[in-house]
């Protein structure tokens, strides 16, 4: 087993959240089309190598061809020693469609202004997890073309290139590998990954590490969720009481303070709505990236693993050989093998380690920074409108004043 | 220390419209208390504008409170007692200042002398709170979990309300078992309060009601205020149960975010200890810090969301209640009276039959009971006019109150939401200060457009 030599070092890349930073290889979804449950991405590609055709072109992609391309990558021995960039998760637009349903079938109940409102909001809702879906399949490719080793890979190329239906090839892929290693991977892998008797501080100290901190992004990631879904329920909440204080006869109640109370609860909705959204994107969505980036991580530990149990077992077969005197040569030829493997995958694992653990604390930090500018400038604007609206109900009683100054106050969120 | 000041930091409180106009350059006036009311006082003009005048210039000055609540004796007969004090500057009590111990059974049993009197006059009473079995339940087996507080809070300030509500109607305040509750020493225990827990009392008002309707005479209205009126105050009734369904969503899902947040808070803190990079790890932690704070403004916000919101809707759904129960008691007056008409038609045809079938002294009696019935007639005339003015100023005065309240009510939560965002923007700002590397901020200061901030030397 080797050591990372000190002078093979090379240098510690700690980019994970500005990728596309190469001009040699960019590439986006600028654009995707939702068909009912089918999501067509279209990739965008431009690139000064010699090895594509073109230097600028675009391909109609789906979801199933994204899946496709992780999964060859993650069969292909020679990544083995890599961290492969999760798969992005399927397009799930079961949360919005299920609330519009109930909405269709509450809507007797409802006025035809609370009815509009809240489909406005589901519309809403359904742009964010289309804009959502769009981004971390975006991600995914753009992780992939700036990783070294993996943007050179031919499949990937295809995967840009091919002007063609991918599916043709997709199915050809599940009859040759049949999702074997997945399936095989999901139960053995945290056994076998403990199991390993670990002579390598390193690699000790991640798996580790890994584990541990998987279970807890998991942990934090499905509070998140919860804790999100509270605020969009509130929002829903105040969409009601606005639009039953709009109505008719609440109006005799606060006579002609009406107007700016139902304006304020409108404001604390969608205030409550963006913090949600702001939420959702910056928080929630970084713990749910990141939880499954430790994931492949400790795939990468399970092949290494593997890889170790292999050399040690092929140990063990020379031994037999050389007690039996049969087979020496193959079992010493196996054994080379297996300690070559090894340490390659040591080498490059280390070398990828390192550098996701930099993207990590990067990506973190710039989340949470962003996420707490965005609070504070909710909590500004809430305060500062709702300010308004009481010295407004105060010092004056003129309604047509209130509607005016109101409906300037509601632009301003 | 942060310090933190919006430009106009104004302490609002609902008394003060009216006395400074901002905005609005144009004087709005004096708050126009009468200008909702609109034809029925065009059409009496005297007596309702002399009405409107009394009551502008009646300002009672009773201040009742209800604290302090104290669980007396053990086990199923333990009770709760709560301190009734009064403060006053009313000659009849006995002193400006004094307080007694009351259970709840004695307010329920002070509302049922009250409305046995009061409602025959078409005076809305003001409904106590209702029973609780499970509530009570609770408390006696323990006082000190935390829904049992929230509980007996609920109660006392419910109590309160309904004390509030009493003392500052001026004929209730004149009633004697009112002085005598707010101040006797030994009140004696009430019986049969069964009928007015919830339930109960929403089964009387609703007998009253089919009473009414079962009337086989229709009422003819020469003034179709009350029709109208009563038509309104079924539509309000209705909308408010729609607000206070919505309300009760909001508190629930509320606590729910409480909850939630308080769970990620700690989720959050064990993913800052796993984390190996120190600078990452603290960052994490103090995030986890923060939204515990959040997590007790949002309890805060729960609790306004209930106290404030919900309670005064359901106040005024069972004030809604009492008062379609008053004007129940206009029918019945009506009804009584068209009954002795009736009866009154009955005995002077029987007069007639008897003056053909010649019968002297027959006859003196039915000439007897003639006069009788004619006093009853007009006694009963003279009661229904009286309640269908009774009525007509207590929904006034009802409608004021209730305006008044509302506003300040939603004021007073519009407030503390705008105060726990107040505490909300610090804690924010100092995350972001501590991640951007500046030590804490410990001045600030915005206006219109911009923000400055002070940071301590780290």
């Amino acid at each position: 087993m080797t050591t990372l030599d000190d002078s093979n070092k090379e240098k510690i890349r700690s980019v994970s959240v500005d990728l596309n930073n190469d001009a040699s290889l960019l590439i986006d979804i600028p654009d995707a089309l939702c068909e009912r449950d089918k999501v067509k991405f279209t990739v965008h590609t431009k690139t000064t190598l010699s090895s594509f055709q073109k230097p600028e072109f675009s391909v109609p992609r789906q979801h199933e061809d994204f899946i496709w391309l992780h999964d060859t990558l993650v069969e292909t021995e020679d990544y083995a020693g890599l961290i492969i960039p999760p798969a992005p998760p399927k397009p799930d637009f079961e949360g919005p469609r299920e609330k519009m349903h109930k909405l269709g079938e509450g809507e007797a109940t409802m006025t035809k202004e609370e009815y509009t409102k809240m489909k406005q909001e589901l519309e809403a809702e359904y742009l964010a997890v289309f804009k959502k879906t769009v981004q971390v399949h975006e991600i995914f490719l753009q992780r992939l073309s700036s990783h070294p080793i993996l943007n050179k890979d031919r499949n990937f190329q295809i995967f840009l290139e091919y002007d063609q239906d991918l599916s043709v090839r997709r199915k050809n892929a599940k009859e040759m590998f049949g999702g074997f290693f997945k399936n095989m991977v999901k139960s053995a892998d945290e056994v076998l990954i403990s199991g390993v008797k670990e002579v390598d501080d390193f690699f000790e100290q991640e798996k580790t590490f890994l584990l541990d901190y998987y279970s807890k992004i998991k942990d934090s990631t499905a509070k998140a969720e919860k804790m999100t879904r509270s605020h969009k329920n509130i929002a829903d909440d105040y969409i009601r009481i606005s639009s039953l204080m709009y109505q008719q006869k609440i109006t005799r109640i606060l006579i002609y303070t009406h107007i700016v109370v139902t304006m304020s609860f409108v404001s604390l909705q969608k205030v409550e709505g963006r913090v949600a959204s702001d939420q959702e994107l910056k928080l929630t969505e970084l713990l749910r990236y990141y939880m499954r980036d430790i994931q492949a991580a400790k795939d990468l530990l399970y092949r290494r693993a593997r890889a170790l149990a292999d050399y040690e077992n092929s140990n063990k077969a020379l031994d037999k050989a050389r007690l039996k005197s049969k087979d020496i040569p193959q079992a010493e030829e196996h054994q080379q093998q297996c300690l070559q493997k090894f340490d390659k995958l040591s080498e490059s694992g280390k070398k990828e380690l390192t550098s996701f653990k930099g993207r990590r604390v990067v990506a973190f930090r710039k989340n949470l920074i962003e996420m707490a500018e965005l609070e504070i400038k909710h909590a500004k604007v809430r305060s500062s409108i709702q300010l308004y609206y009481i010295c407004f109900i105060m010092c004056t009683n003129e309604l047509q004043y209130a509607w005016g100054i109101c409906k300037i106050l509601c632009e301003q969120i | 220390m942060i310090v933190f000041s919006l430009e106009a930091h104004v302490e609002l409180s609902a008394d003060e419209c009216g006395s400074s106009a901002h905005k609005d350059p144009s004087s709005s006036g004096p708050r126009p208390t009468s200008s909702f009311t609109q034809s029925p006082a065009a059409r009496q003009p005297t007596s309702l504008e002399q009405l409107e005048e009394e009551e502008a210039k009646d300002s009672f000055d009773v201040d009742v409170s209800v604290t302090s609540p104290e669980k007396i004796g053990d086990g199923m007969n333990a009770y709760v007692a709560y301190k009734v004090s009064t403060r006053t500057s009313l000659n009849m009590f006995r002193s400006k200042t004094f307080f007694v111990r009351r259970r709840f059974s004695d307010f329920l049993g002070l509302y049922e002398k009250l409305s046995v009197k009061q409602s025959l006059h078409g005076c809305i009473v003001p409904p106590p709170p209702e029973k609780s079995v499970v509530g009570m339940t609770k408390v006696k087996v323990g006082m000190d979990d935390p829904s049992s507080v929230e509980f007996v809070e609920r109660r006392r300030a419910a109590l309160e309300r309904y004390l509030q509500r009493v003392v500052s109607h001026p004929s209730l305040l004149q009633d004697p078992d009112v002085r005598e509750f707010l101040e006797r020493e030994d009140l004696p225990r009430a019986v049969n309060t069964q009928a007015l827990s919830g339930a109960g009392f929403l089964k009387m008002i609703n007998k009253a009601s089919d009473a009414v309707n079962k009337m086989t005479i229709k009422m003819n209205e020469s003034d179709t205020w009350f029709e109208d009126k009563f038509q309104e105050v079924e539509n309000e009734e209705q909308q408010l149960r729609k607000l206070h369904a919505v309300v009760d969503s909001l508190v629930n899902h509320r606590k729910e975010l409480c909850m939630n947040t308080a769970v990620f808070a700690k989720s959050m803190a064990m993913l800052g200890n796993s984390e190996d990079n120190t600078a990452l790890s603290r960052a994490l932690s103090q995030l986890a810090e923060v939204e515990d704070k959040m997590e007790q403004l949002h309890q805060e916000q729960a609790a306004s969301d209930f106290f404030i919101f919900a309670e005064l809707l359901a106040d005024y759904i069972r004030m809604l209640g009492a008062v379609r129960g008053c004007f129940d008691q206009r029918m019945r007056a009506w009804q009584r009276w068209q009954e002795a008409q009736s009866t009154l038609q009955k005995k002077r045809e029987a007069e007639a039959k008897l003056l053909w079938a010649n019968k002297p002294d027959k006859l003196q009696q039915a000439k007897e009971e003639i006069t009788e019935w004619e006093a009853r007639v007009t006694q009963y005339e003279r009661d229904f006019d009286r309640i269908g003015m009774t009525v007509r100023k207590e929904v006034l005065r009802f409608e004021k109150e209730k305006a008044k309240d509302f506003k300040s009510q939603i004021i007073k939560y519009l407030e503390s939401m705008l105060q726990s965002e107040q505490r909300w923007f610090p804690e924010w700002l100092g995350y972001w200060a501590l991640g951007i590397g500046k030590g804490k901020p410990c001045c600030v200061t915005t206006s219109d457009n911009s923000a400055h901030i002070v940071f301590q030397d780290t």
